[in-house]
């Protein structure tokens, strides 16, 4: 399982090079330059690292955006959509002058600045994402950079951008975001569907007694079942797994309604939750304590002092294990992380590469596999709700498990 | 990399949602659920053990009634038995108190007879004897008619006493 995580991240910062690469391409006008070739050359000139490559990447697409040609720059749309944002982009379109006008749905936009709260809406930004546009609310002034806000510089730089800059980074103060974006969002939206889904499952058995499950309960009886079951009590043990089933239960189901809300191409869905890191240390952190307050004697036992080796080996033996404590939850929060992010970042490889070649022929290969893609996906999904939570019940197994 | 570093946006939201989620779950959805899961579960298995309970009685059931159905047969056939020996008995004694009282019967008709014919013997005995007194009267009258057939007499009666 590890491996595949280091695997899926390796893919990752693969598609990020190569993506530089195809910008790098058109850049020279040289759209039928062969993959390899491309790669090869971007990987000897850029073998500094990503934000580099990054903001180069996206330094090219402000120029395009001016030039008469409007390069596809593949980075810049994949990390666009898997990156979270203060807004729900729908579609793009053009007036008669040729200017490119985003149609999104705009998110509230809250921040705790010196001054206190302030609430406006991400709409003041007129869907600018590359801080060119400063929204003034209540003597304020933010930009938001690729999805980021910052306190506005008084005057613009080169390139018409309120902000100053180092290694490609606005170095301008943030105030603390605790925006509803995209992410925040939708994960409002699972918390409502949970509740709604679950709420009614409830009623339906408050309402009929314990019957025989009927429509939706009849569908998330055997899951539930399976969670208390299979996942709980198999690696809790009988004696401990009932309290502990609550948790694992909103675990499963949080990981999989997100998962799957992530699959869905428009909005509601899109947004990529369990897929950003934030998400997935929370709920790895959750893990952590949950697996550490519960700890018994022989828990700890197991950890700082190993019975059955010898003496000599006990203390090498407890720094093993003391960091073993941290990097369990961590590699759950990887695992997740790449795992969703991965899938997402295949499908927009595939539907990208249409546009990357700019051939709609391109389509009869990208949509198959895209669908095939997405399919495994949805088995993915399922699959990664449920190790989390399955390796969270193995953990809480071995923290109150007790030797006789 | 922006995408591994986690937004602290995000971090406050989800650890917030998250928290409510399990509390407000675990009381309107995970107790309910799991409560009726566990409700019919043991309903289920109340119900199969007393199913097995039922099919468990009914057998014994079934036992007691061959087991009464035999004792009923063997008690009839004792019945029967007792009645064929009673009878049997009842005519063995019939028949027995029958020839006994035959017997007796046979004996008392004896005995009359034997009576009658000793008392018949006796009458006869006494009618011969008065019929010989009669007789021997009648033969002396005639006889002693004369007075020396009567000396004559006398002498031989004297010479039966002589000889004696």
């Amino acid at each position: 399982m590890q491996q595949k995580s280091v695997l899926l991240t390796l893919t990752l910062s693969f598609l990020g090079y190569g993506s530089t690469a195809f910008a790098n391409g058109s850049e020279h006008e040289h759209a039928t330059t062969s993959h390899e070739d491309t790669v090869q050359h971007v990987a000897d000139e850029h073998a500094h690292d990503a934000h580099a490559a990054h903001a180069e990447g996206d330094a090219h697409g402000e120029e395009a955006a001016h030039g008469e040609e409007e390069a596809f720059d593949i980075n810049e749309m994949i990390m666009h959509h898997i990156a979270d944002s203060h807004s729900f982009h729908l579609w793009d379109t053009e007036d008669e002058h040729g200017h490119v006008h985003a149609v999104s749905i705009p998110l509230p936009v809250i921040l705790y600045t010196e001054d206190g709260l302030v609430m406006f809406m991400s709409s003041a930004f007129h869907h600018d994402e590359t801080g060119s546009h400063v929204a003034e609310v209540g003597g304020q002034r933010f930009i938001n950079v690729h999805g980021k806000i910052y306190h506005a510089s008084e005057e613009a730089n080169a390139h018409g951008a309120y902000y100053e800059e180092h290694d490609g980074h606005p170095t301008n103060a943030m105030p603390l975001d605790l925006s509803i974006t995209k992410n925040v969002f939708t994960l409002l939206l699972v918390a409502f569907l949970l509740l709604v889904v679950f709420g009614s499952t409830a009623r339906f058995y408050k309402k009929n007694g314990a019957v025989a499950p009927k429509g939706l309960a009849s569908f998330m009886e055997p899951l539930v079942v399976f969670v208390r079951d299979d996942i709980a009590k198999d690696n809790i043990g009988e004696k401990h797994y009932e309290r502990f089933v609550p948790f694992l239960l909103t675990l499963f189901f949080f990981i999989w309604f997100s998962n799957l809300l992530g699959l869905i191409p428009f909005f509601p869905g899109s947004a990529n939750l369990t897929g950003n890191i934030a998400v997935t240390m929370v709920l790895a952190l959750f893990t952590f304590f949950v697996v550490n307050f519960n700890g018994k004697k022989d828990y700890w036992m197991h950890i700082f002092w190993m019975p059955g080796v010898p003496y000599a080996v006990r203390p090498i033996l407890a720094i093993v294990e003391f960091v073993g404590v941290f990097t369990k939850p961590f590699a759950l929060m990887l695992r997740l992380f790449a795992n969703i992010t991965a899938g997402h970042i295949l499908v927009l490889s595939l539907i990208g590469l249409i546009f990357i070649l700019n051939s709609v022929a391109v389509s009869a290969l990208s949509v198959p596999l895209t669908l095939f893609i997405s399919t495994l996906e949805l088995l993915v999904a399922a699959l990664q709700a449920y190790i989390f939570a399955l390796l969270t019940a193995l953990f809480i197994g071995a923290a109150v498990e007790e030797h006789h | 990399m922006d995408l591994v570093t986690p937004g602290l946006g995000l971090i406050f939201w989800t650890s917030l949602v998250f928290f409510l989620l399990i509390f407000l779950l675990a009381k309107f959805a995970w107790k309910p659920i799991l409560g009726a899961v566990k409700t019919r579960e043991s309903a289920i298995e109340d119900a199969l053990k007393s199913a097995e309970r039922a099919r468990d009685e009914m057998k014994n059931l079934q036992a007691d009634n061959e087991n009464l159905l035999k004792r009923a047969r063997e008690e009839r056939d004792n019945i029967l038995k007792e009645a064929r020996t009673m009878k049997e008995k009842t005519i063995a004694e019939a028949k027995e108190a029958a020839s006994s009282e035959a017997d007796k019967i046979i004996a008392a008709a004896k005995e009359q007879i034997a009576h009658e014919k000793m008392a018949a013997i006796t009458e006869l005995k006494n009618q011969v004897a008065s019929l010989s007194i009669e007789m021997a009267e009648k033969v002396l009258r005639a006889e002693l008619k004369d007075a020396s057939a009567q000396t004559e007499m006398v002498e031989r009666l004297v010479d039966d006493v002589k000889l004696n």
